[in-house]
């Protein structure tokens, strides 16, 4: 170590091809860091293909804890021969280029201004894996050692990362755990580990936290939120996300004895069949979720629509990634929240959650769960693909205190205390009528549902007035689902204020944090739900200027708020990143600090 | 069973009970008529009008689950989509007697894809499709069940083969398959009966004419051809263990099928026309039989393969006695040591 090394601020970079294996030996290495104590941000960069394409695996190393992409690869790992030359292009001077010595030797590397180890991945895992397929795989754990070494990683926090990775199969753990040493031996063997600047250090900064993908918290939050039905049609990047609950529900939903299931799960046709199935469970009284994409959200409008003037209870949730269309299926963007916002055709609106990172992805998932049973209504939780299939630090999930709320139920008691039953009348005045289930035994319990035009009573109709009187009580529900929904989270002071959801949330926080330092102070609004609650307007209006950032090409939240406050539009500005990359706090420096896109002066 | 003697069902239910708003279709209509056996079937097999879980999509047909079992609880939902929205009901509700009403267009267009996986699933339901070759509630375009060479009132001739639900469905390994026409009350209450009995999914291929589309002389799917030109397979009859003792008025001894729970469907011979609905081979040769004779059809139960040897997807989703429907908090939320295991993981 010297005095310019870098301690614990850096971003590991693996260039691989995807199905080659590298995934086990990138988490190792995130598992590794994070258990010494010192925060990660892991984003894999992969393609929408099952094995051959290139593939980034990035860690972002930082003492602060940034969650969001440094948009940097300082320390890379070229491993794909097809992407070397670009790989070897983007290590910034200073940087420092582990390579494959049978793609590259080092001294055709071309670069003074990085440091360059070459390594003979493939010659080194060869005594342990005679098979050309295996050797591959074990070529990976090979520059696990090597990193380790460089990096200065704690021997014994890497062994159990390498034992949990491979849990109960010992002969995995130990022929990995060779491999992962020799190539420690030959780094220190051959490699001159103090020209490497950057080291981990341990830290206690990762104490009682997690790490734990999106999916898999939404999932969690599906599992201890009380749902009992899940539909899904297999698309990236939800598809995790069902698959997880299936298993969680295996485990924790199944009499052991019996094999009795406290759930149900059907792998639908298509996703107008997943938000079928998951409308008929709902009806008949489920707490019922489906996970799908873009495309997905968009075979489900015709059904969703039926839901909302039907007035039946579903979850959707929208692990969001690029479109239109087929788009780009492995990048990330936040394009769709106006799609489901108004998802299906007539005057249509729903309620939209929208959480950032795991921990409000799995509490988010079970207030979703909760609220459409509440406001009878479908309900979106929009994740996206860089928080659904990324791991993330997260502080531990919390045991859920608050009962199940399953809504205005009226089962066979409650009908008899009530004067009466019309399922479409709005008795509490706010909006939200009582509901019955099919099975329930008492003569007023029965109604019929129907998307064609009904009365209070759920009779049909096509009087205009009979048909207004819904239509209009359905609006005055949606409205005050405000009350309900997640407020905002307003902090911070000054005349620019940023307006923010989602993933682009971690970027706002150290955009801000940079732009403070450099003495401009800012406000920050993180919604978190549509309708969009009063304080966000409030909050525009206290603001000089107001920039909305988000991951889409047309500012689609921006729209949503010049449209809720038009005499402030003019003071709405956008700061948009949607080429499919993990965001970064970047375009928001450029637009408020550097003055590349937009300058501000304040 | 004889409603003559008794004004009530077993379960001390008048027929009234199990009626529904008024119709709204066309006077004449065959749906109308499928309606009224469907009544009938419930009242006689006396189901228990508040589990009952009426769904639909969207069509003449679709609309009908209004007018029957009015203490059942309805959904009319999107154009084809009643078979995935029926499949979460009966899995939210396995104590749910479902019944889908739907139509050729509905069925055998739109919801192609919806009908062919529930079949495959195997959801506990019946399925009636009021087949009648034309498409209603649009003014009289042909069908995917049009014959080739129909016409409609305007004169078109259908350019195109017929979808035969009957042979789809036999061929996706459906257990319960059959095939009636809306004027034939007795088979059609029987083939109901025995297919709310049923467990898994049952479908009935209901020809029901279309008064004022398709009702021409040489439609194979009008009144006045079914009249001459449908064939029994059998006499049919479905006998309950509550069911009255039946007098026996005719000759011969009639084939019984045994159901799981206790019932029988009887099939008595008719004519030169023997068929065992058990038998897959014979019920695959009468639909070949049928569709190399154009305009012949041939009515009654095809095939029957009890939900012992074709579990229901409520068996294969190892459901429980409560419906899920049903299940508190307590029942869904794992312990907080089995939550701390979960996040052990994690660390």
């Amino acid at each position: 170590m010297t005095a310019s090394t870098v301690v614990n601020d850096f971003t590991l970079s693996v260039a691989t091809v995807n199905g080659s294996g590298s995934a086990s030996s990138n988490t190792i290495l995130a598992k590794t860091i994070f258990r010494m104590g010192v925060p990660v941000a892991p984003k894999n960069l992969f393609p929408s293909n099952i094995a051959g394409l290139p593939t980034w695996y990035l860690v972002r190393v930082t003492e602060r804890g940034w969650k969001c992409a440094s948009g940097r690869r300082d320390f890379t790992v070229a491993f794909n021969e097809t992407t070397i030359d670009q790989d070897i292009r983007l290590v910034p001077p200073g940087g420092v280029l582990v390579v494959d010595e049978d793609i590259r030797k080092a001294e055709q590397v071309g670069r003074s201004d990085i440091t360059v180890y070459a390594v003979p991945m493939g010659s080194i895992a060869k005594p342990f894996g005679p098979d050309p397929r295996l050797r591959k795989l074990l070529a990976n754990m090979v520059y696990v050692g090597v990193v380790a070494e460089l990096l200065g990683l704690d021997l014994e926090v890497l062994r159990q990362a390498v034992h949990d990775q491979f849990a109960g199969k010992e002969k995995v753990v130990k022929l990995n755990l060779d491999v992962v040493m020799a190539g420690i031996e030959h780094a220190r063997a051959h490699l001159d580990a103090s020209r490497c600047p950057f080291r981990v250090q341990r830290r206690n900064l990762t104490g009682g936290q997690i790490l734990i993908e999106g999916n898999q918290a939404a999932a969690l939050g599906a599992l201890m939120g009380g749902a009992t039905f899940c539909a899904w049609y297999p698309i990236t990047p939800s598809s995790s996300l069902c698959e997880a609950f299936i298993d969680y529900a295996r485990e924790h939903r199944t009499d052991q004895a019996t094999g009795v299931a406290r759930f149900a799960q059907v792998q639908a046709e298509d996703e107008l069949a997943s938000i079928g199935l998951v409308i008929g469970a709902g009806w008949a009284g489920a707490r019922a979720f489906t996970a799908t994409a873009g495309p997905g959200i968009s075979l489900m409008a015709e059904l969703t629509g039926f839901a909302y003037y039907a007035e039946v209870p579903a979850v959707i949730v929208d692990v969001q990634r690029v479109g239109p269309s087929t788009g780009m299926p492995t990048r990330n963007q936040q394009s769709d929240i106006r799609c489901c916002q108004r998802l299906s055709h007539g005057d249509t609106e729903h309620i939209v959650l929208l959480p950032a990172g795991p921990e409000e992805l799995y509490e988010l998932m079970q207030q979703a769960l909760d609220l459409a049973e509440r406001y009878q209504t479908p309900v979106f939780l929009m994740s996206e693909l860089d928080m659904g299939m990324n791991i993330w630090m997260s502080q531990p999930l919390r045991y859920p205190e608050r009962p199940l709320d399953r809504g205005k139920v009226l089962d066979k008691e409650g009908l008899k205390a009530a004067a009466e039953f019309a399922r479409y009348k709005d008795v509490d005045g706010d909006g939200i009528p009582y509901r019955t289930l099919p099975g329930t035994h008492h003569p007023k319990a029965p109604y019929f549902t129907r998307g064609s035009g009904h009365t209070e009573s759920a009779g049909y109709t096509e009087d205009a007035q009979e048909y207004r009187v819904v239509l209009d009580r359905l609006k005055r529900k949606i409205d005050g689902s405000t009350r309900d929904t997640p407020r905002p989270v307003i902090e911070g002071e000054g005349e620019i204020g940023l307006i923010h959801f989602g993933s682009s949330a971690f970027a706002v926080e150290e955009a801000r944090e940079i732009l403070s330092a450099k003495g401009l102070r800012t406000r920050s609004c993180r919604v978190r739900a549509l309708p969009l609650h009063d304080e966000v307007m409030d909050f525009v209006r206290a603001c000089k200027v107001v920039y909305v950032v988000e991951q889409n090409r047309d500012g689609q939240l921006a729209d949503s708020v010049r449209l809720r406050a038009p005499e402030l539009a003019t003071r709405v500005r956008s700061i948009l990143e949607y080429g499919g990359l993990p965001m970064t706090a970047q375009p928001i420096l450029d637009v408020l600090s550097v003055g590349k896109r937009e300058p501000v002066h304040v | 069973m004889s409603e003559t003697t008794a004004q009530t069902n077993h379960v001390g239910l008048k027929k009234d009970d199990y009626g529904g708003a008024k119709t709204t279709l066309c006077v004449g209509c065959g749906h109308d008529q499928i309606t009224r056996w469907i009544i009938q079937a419930a009242y006689e097999s006396g189901v228990d009008p508040y589990n009952v879980a009426k769904t639909s999509g969207i069509g003449c047909s679709s609309k009908t689950p209004a007018y029957f079992i009015g203490r059942g609880f309805g959904i009319n939902s999107c154009h084809g989509r009643m078979p995935s929205v029926a499949t979460g009901a009966s899995l939210a509700n396995r104590n749910l007697v479902v019944i889908g009403v739907s139509g050729d267009g509905d069925t055998a267009s739109i919801g192609m894809g919806q009908f062919v996986h529930a079949v495959r699933r195997n959801t506990d339901m019946v399925y009636i499709v009021e087949n009648n070759g034309v498409y209603g509630l649009t003014k009289g375009q042909f069908s995917a069940t049009s014959d080739k060479g129909a016409h409609v009132k305007s004169g078109e001739t259908n350019a195109f083969a017929d979808i035969d639900l009957c042979n789809l469905a036999l061929n996706l390994g459906c257990g319960f398959v059959a095939r009636s026409f809306s004027g034939d009350g007795k088979q059609m209450v029987a083939l109901i009966r025995a297919a709310i009995a049923h467990r898994g999914f049952a479908l009935i291929d209901a020809i029901s004419p279309c008064v004022t589309f398709n009702n021409l002389p040489d439609s194979s799917k009008g009144f006045q051809w079914l009249r001459e030109h449908d064939v029994a397979l059998h006499e049919l009859g479905f006998v309950a263990p509550y069911d009255a003792p039946q007098v026996e008025q005719q000759p011969g001894v009639p084939l019984s099928v045994d159901m799981p729970d206790g019932s029988h469907i009887v099939l008595r011979r008719l004519g030169d026309n023997e068929h065992d609905p058990t038998d897959f081979k014979a019920a695959e040769n009468i639909l070949a039989r049928d569709r190399r004779t154009p305009g012949r059809i041939e009515t009654g139960l095809l095939y029957y393969k009890p939900a012992t040897l074709n579990p229901p997807l409520e068996d294969i989703a190892h459901l429980g006695d409560t419906p899920l429907a049903l299940l508190g908090a307590e029942e869904l939320r794992p312990s907080r040591g089995a939550f701390e295991g979960i996040l052990a993981a994690h660390h």
